[in-house]
């Protein structure tokens, strides 16, 4: 299991790294693992606003459909495209190609309420 | 209490009881009235088997049946013609018994009987996917409807529902409706001028074609007018008549839903019926129902399988997009030998005899004094089903003429009791020259 050390994490296993003034948002390796092959990923349009835990888009994969939530506030300003076509990107690489979607935030202490790698690590320990 | 069929035992059933702390089996019945719980049937003594065939025959020879009278009946249950081989094949006991398709490797069988009969359907619509079937039209094209709404991604609320759709469909829209925050606005207009309607929170215009009273309205024109505010256009089709006109798909629709009862199913006193559905390739990942899609296995072979599984009940649960829906399995089997039957061309002979004695019946009857063909604006164009304006209400021409063996079509009462002047009349493949001839005969003598 990958944890990437420069992100950060909800307990729902997606998760957030800074990227300029934006959080490039994905899920975890843990995450895509136990969903297996990805088949379908469908994320809300770039403009829509979104609050800390709601819904951004579902993932499906060949045994679950699963919901992803926002890991913090704010407005979507780009869906990866490339998962249309390729949406086993997300198995191949979680953390850099296989991306789901970029956040203008509107909070910037939600950051700092995230699980860091070694809190997230743990929490994937306690399944 | 000891049954053959029931394998628990005395003792079991004391166990259970004393586990919840019930005294008896009667007491689990506490909260039913006393009076309701036990009644007393007052049922003449048993019958031996041949007695009560004998019986039962004689009841059932007091209905009216399709093939023993001049049937000019519709209105959502349609009496065509089922060739021999429907039944002989679907009745076949690996079709008969199968159910839930779920593992391929024990049912190709059924699996490529529902791939076929939704490639056969999508061809007939004009559609790029057609699912499994649903319950039937009606509640096809509430979940059509729901579909549309689930495609909006809850940004547009509004639907607008051409007012001659059936009213029963209308009926399973609301109910299926009412738990969502929609506005369901019925508009008494053919599809062109209803879909003009549509607004930036139209989801959806629901169009028939055929209307319930038989009009064939403009769907081209409706779907250019539902797509300039980016509503959906779902239209509720005839499926024999798709085999004659144009496509609800090649004309612009994005959802199809039809009532596919007149695919080799019998009418059986409305049920069961054969719910279809159809889409554009976008719109797949927010159809309901199951999906059969072909494939190859680890061989390389062609084999089909249950496809884009994620959408539904059983993974995505509350969140699928219904969780009110079957695969009408035996009717969609039907419809397949059906369809494979006739093929195109037969499905065409069957819509153009539909067509050409419909007419023949509506000439007949327009020059009957005191009658008239079609709503006030005349007939317009119209398939197997048309209005006729009575002099006499509608309802007593039918008592009349179904005590002579001629049924001639449902009064409009039924529904809207203001129309007591207006039968709606079917005309199918299976009305003979001289069964039409004795309709229009029959309406004049019981008239005057």
């Amino acid at each position: 299991m990958k944890i990437d050390p420069n992100c950060r994490y909800r307990s729902s296993h997606e998760y957030a790294r800074k990227d300029g003034g934006e959080i490039v948002v994905g899920i975890s390796d843990h995450a895509q693992e136990a969903l297996g092959d990805i088949v379908f990923v469908e994320m809300a349009e770039p403009g829509k606003k979104v609050a800390q835990g709601e819904p951004l888009g579902v993932i499906e994969s060949v045994k679950a459909a699963s919901d992803i939530y926002a890991p913090v506030s704010g407005t979507i300003a780009a869906v990866n495209p490339a998962l249309q076509g390729d949406p086993a990107l997300v198995n191949k690489d979680c953390y850099g190609a296989g991306w789901l979607l970029r956040l203008s935030p509107s909070d910037p202490a939600e950051w700092d309420g995230l699980l860091d790698a070694a809190a997230y690590e743990k929490e994937c320990g306690k399944e | 209490m000891n049954s053959p069929y029931i394998a628990a035992t005395d003792a079991d059933r004391a166990a259970m009881l004393e586990r919840i702390g019930v005294g008896s089996v009667e007491d689990l019945f506490s909260d039913v009235p006393a009076s309701a719980r036990f009644p007393v049937l007052d049922l003449p003594p048993p019958l031996s088997e041949m007695e009560a065939m004998r019986e039962l025959e004689a009841l059932a020879s007091r209905n009216l049946s399709a093939s023993s009278s001049a049937w000019f009946l519709g209105a959502g249950a349609y009496y065509h013609f089922i060739p021999a081989v429907v039944p002989s094949l679907a009745s076949r006991g690996e079709f008969l018994t199968s159910y839930t398709p779920y593992q391929p490797e024990v049912s190709q069988g059924t699996l490529q009987a529902i791939f076929e009969y939704q490639s056969m359907a999508a061809s007939l619509f004009g559609m790029d996917v057609v699912n499994a079937s649903h319950y039937d039209g009606a509640t096809a094209l509430a979940e059509a409807v729901l579909m549309a709404y689930n495609a909006a991604g809850g940004a547009r609320d509004r639907a607008i529902l051409c007012a001659d759709v059936h009213p029963e469909y209308k009926d399973v829209i609301r109910s299926y409706l009412s738990a969502y925050s929609v506005r369901l606005e019925e508009v008494d207009l053919p599809p062109e001028r209803a879909a003009a309607l549509s607004d930036a929170s139209t989801f959806c215009v629901v169009a028939p074609y055929p209307g319930f009273t038989g009009a064939i309205g403009d769907i081209g024109a409706a779907a250019r007018a539902a797509h300039a505010s980016g509503a959906l256009l779902v239209v509720q089709a005839d499926p024999i008549m798709c085999g004659l006109l144009k496509s609800p798909g090649e004309l612009g629709a994005d959802i199809v839903a039809a009532e596919g009862q007149s695919l080799g199913n019998p009418m059986s006193f409305g049920g069961p019926f054969l719910g279809m559905m159809g889409a554009k390739a976008g719109l797949v990942r927010k159809m309901p129902g199951r999906l059969v899609g072909q494939a190859k296995d680890a061989a390389g072979r062609r084999g089909f399988v249950l496809t884009l599984t994620a959408r539904e009940q059983h993974i995505r649960r509350e969140k699928a997009v219904s969780n009110i829906c079957s695969n009408q399995g035996l009717a969609m089997l039907q419809a397949c030998i059906y369809l494979a039957a006739m093929g195109r061309s037969g499905l065409r002979a069957v819509a153009q005899l539909c067509w050409n004695k419909a007419h023949y019946a509506a000439s007949l009857v327009a020059r009957i004094p005191g009658f008239g063909i079609g709503a006030a604006g005349g007939p317009g164009a119209f398939f197997k089903e048309f209005l006729v304006r009575t002099p006499v209400p509608a309802e007593e021409l039918a008592a009349r003429l179904s005590r002579r063996g001629v049924v001639p079509g449902l009064p409009l009462s039924r529904y809207f009791p203001e129309r007591a002047h207006e039968l709606l009349v079917c005309v199918t493949e299976m009305c003979t020259r001289g069964q039409i001839e004795l309709l229009a005969k029959s309406l004049e003598e019981a008239s005057t």
